[in-house]
């Protein structure tokens, strides 16, 4: 292989780490802020979907992405509510009705978003940062989205929050150890619910960011899994939102394998490829669990590890 | 003498009022979803009592109704077990449609790799490749959860992908037959290798395996020894250790069991239904499976008659689209709101058991 043909794959992949890493980003910040309070959504790939749907469909109504960005974290929000509801009544599981969520989002996403696989919807606009650069390579591959940098400062901000902020500890008390919240007062159910639910607002963002960003559009084959291997890649940055922000350029990378492949002429085999973030999920999950053994930094009341 | 037939009574009458009160949160479920899907067409300007009625003519309404019905039943009971067998033993496994779909593909690679076999040998050779790539694939999710730590719900559906992905890979490179243009398939199965319907039905023999392969598994689980450790390891993995239960063992053969009974639903439908392995096979049965095992509460026996109501339900999804003009995915709808439903009226149950004490010490108190 020829040094230019590795260059292109290496600047192919750096720029695919961005564009397809922020939607891990959203959804793994979602995720984590879930766990913290000690429960496991699974449903937010339903979410993702939905929000994806919703996202691009205000965007086309109302002609302005922004509007559909705003509409798909308050349908994430209204879900991770009702999955943070409903899982706060006796007996039951979060983990099953995350598979509930997940199938009920995917249909009425499927459903209600079958009128706007045709028409464009407006995308969120993006910034060029190597518009000095000549090589229009990495021109490409630093025309980033507006919604990465906003990534980048939620992750700083809730690295900050959790640590060091009254409610981010309150939350982390409830993740770890209930009894103890609730000796000290606060309210378990309400501080899981609020958690879950902010955690659906921002699985609903890293939806939209698929919708009206990159690919950029809706179809019924968008997600390819996002939201579950967010789950893993919580568990792969031990609950930190910085180590959500590095897991999801990872992924983001590995994501970008295929198409990235396919741009310097390689193409056989793109199924293969494109599976690589699942490959890479099970590698880091097999190489960072272990059995009967909890993890350090994992929430103690989290049923996903036990 | 009469004590103890009034005592035998009394157990009689009693049976049937627990028996609905364990039903009676699955019938409250599947109404408050019905109420709400109604609710959801009546958002779309769609008349739910029409809808429901067209669902009901569409699933159970007809002979061929019947037919499509079952025939999409068949495949159900055995992703179901998928889900159900790994939950005895506490484990949630969703990786069902990766284990079909490596089933079908390793049924269809029969036809290529040995297409002169005597169809005596061929259709149990299909069903047994099935079972065991299907087995194998979500017997590794087990052997991942019990040696790894890593979660099994994660990490079955992981493998899902991969297999899904080493299927399209297989079917669209090495194995696709080159006539098949538009849709790429692996090479047909000969004519005479194709699973036939059961006499006097227009359903093929997968629905009775099917139905055969859930009431062993009901045998399996009441009546077994290996079946009581499992119930034991899903109820309290720790006294299962003490005890002494081989419980790594026991996970992943349910693992693999499970596994195996999702392949042999892909073996029989590339055998009867798509006559090679495409991705018609990748439709859904594998995630509806997980429905269909929750609502059975994971027992193999109901879980005949809930694939038939699910089957029925994507059985309707045509005639409500060519009447109503609905999408086809309206039945995905109804199916998820039922899987939701389900799991949150779970909370009664609760509520239920004391109820059912009280009951039943009514009837003590009788004697």
């Amino acid at each position: 292989m020829s040094e230019a043909v590795v260059s292109t794959l290496a600047i192919g992949m750096i720029g695919g780490a961005i564009r397809v890493g922020t939607p891990y980003l959203f959804v793994s910040l979602g995720e984590c802020i879930t766990e913290k309070g000690g429960r496991v959504n699974l449903g937010l790939e339903g979410i993702l979907v939905m929000g994806a749907m919703s996202g691009y469909a205000l965007s086309y109504l109302s002609g302005s992405p922004w509007i559909g960005l705003l509409c798909a974290a308050a349908m994430g929000l209204c879900m991770g509510l009702l999955h943070g509801l409903i899982c706060s009544l006796p007996r039951v599981n979060d983990i099953a009705f995350g598979i509930g969520l997940m199938l009920l989002g995917t249909g009425l996403a499927f459903f209600l978003g079958k009128g706007f696989i045709q028409p464009q919807a407006p995308q969120l606009p993006a910034l060029s940062l190597g518009s000095f650069i000549a090589d229009p390579r990495w021109r490409s591959a630093l025309s980033i989205n507006a919604l990465f940098p906003i990534g980048v400062l939620l992750s700083l901000l809730l690295h900050w929050g959790l640590r060091s902020t009254r409610p981010g500890l309150a939350l982390r008390l409830v993740g770890d150890h209930e009894g103890t919240a609730r000796a000290l007062g606060y309210p378990v159910a309400t501080v899981r619910i609020i958690a879950t639910a902010v955690g659906g607002a921002f699985a609903g963002v890293g939806g939209a960011y698929l919708s009206l960003c990159y690919p950029g559009s809706w179809s019924e084959g968008l997600s390819s899994g996002q939201g579950i291997m967010a789950v893993a890649l919580v568990i792969f940055a031990r609950w930190r939102p910085l180590g959500c922000l590095a897991a999801a350029m990872l992924f983001g990378a590995a994501g970008a394998l295929g198409p990235a492949l396919q741009s310097i002429g390689i193409s056989s085999g793109y199924h293969l490829f494109n599976a690589a973030p699942y490959a890479l999920t099970l590698a880091i999950m097999i190489a960072s669990c272990r059995p009967r053994q909890t993890l350090g930094g994992t929430p103690g009341e989290l049923s996903l590890t036990r | 003498m009469s004590e103890l037939l009034r005592e035998r009574a009394l157990v009689l009458m009693r049976a049937p009022g627990s028996f609905a009160l364990a039903a009676l949160p699955t019938l409250l479920a599947v109404c408050s979803a019905l109420a709400m899907f109604s609710l959801f067409l009546l958002a779309q300007d769609v008349s739910p009592l029409e809808a429901l009625r067209l669902m009901f003519k569409g699933a159970f309404g007809s002979s061929f109704a019947w037919a499509n019905s079952l025939q999409r039943a068949a495949p159900l009971m055995l992703t179901a077990l998928c889900v159900a067998l790994p939950a005895r033993a506490g484990l949630v496994v969703i990786g069902g449609e990766g284990a079909l779909a490596l089933g079908g593909l390793a049924a269809g690679s029969v036809a290529v790799m040995a297409p002169s076999l005597a169809v005596k040998a061929a259709v149990p050779l299909m069903v047994l490749m099935g079972a065991l790539i299907g087995g194998l694939w979500i017997a590794f999710a087990g052997m991942l959860r019990q040696w790894r730590g890593v979660n099994e719900t994660i990490g079955s559906l992981l493998l899902s992908y991969l297999g899904i992905a080493l299927f399209n890979h297989l079917v669209e490179g090495a194995l696709r037959d080159p006539a098949s243009l538009n849709k790429p398939s692996t090479l047909p199965l000969p004519e005479s290798w194709m699973v036939g319907a059961m006499p006097g039905l227009e359903v093929h023999w997968g629905f009775a395996f099917g139905a055969a392969a859930c009431v062993l598994a009901w045998i399996f689980l009441r009546w077994s020894v290996p079946g009581f450790a499992l119930n034991v390891v899903g109820g309290n993995v720790n006294v299962a250790r003490l005890v002494g239960l081989p419980v790594d063992r026991l996970v992943i053969g349910a693992c693999f069991a499970g596994g195996a009974a999702a392949g042999i639903a892909g073996a029989f439908e590339v055998a009867a239904v798509q006559g090679s392995a495409n991705a018609s096979l990748l439709s859904g049965y594998g995630y509806a499976g997980i429905l269909v095992a929750f609502a059975a509460r994971q027992n193999p026996l109901a879980v005949i008659v809930c694939a038939v109501l699910v089957g029925g339900i994507g059985a309707s999804g045509s005639l409500l689209q060519r009447r109503l003009g609905l999408p086809d995915a309206a039945t995905l709808v109804l199916q998820g709101l039922i899987f939701a439903n389900l799991l949150a009226w779970e909370a009664l149950q609760g509520r239920l058991a004391n109820w059912q004490l009280r009951l039943s010490s009514l009837g003590a108190r009788d004697v």
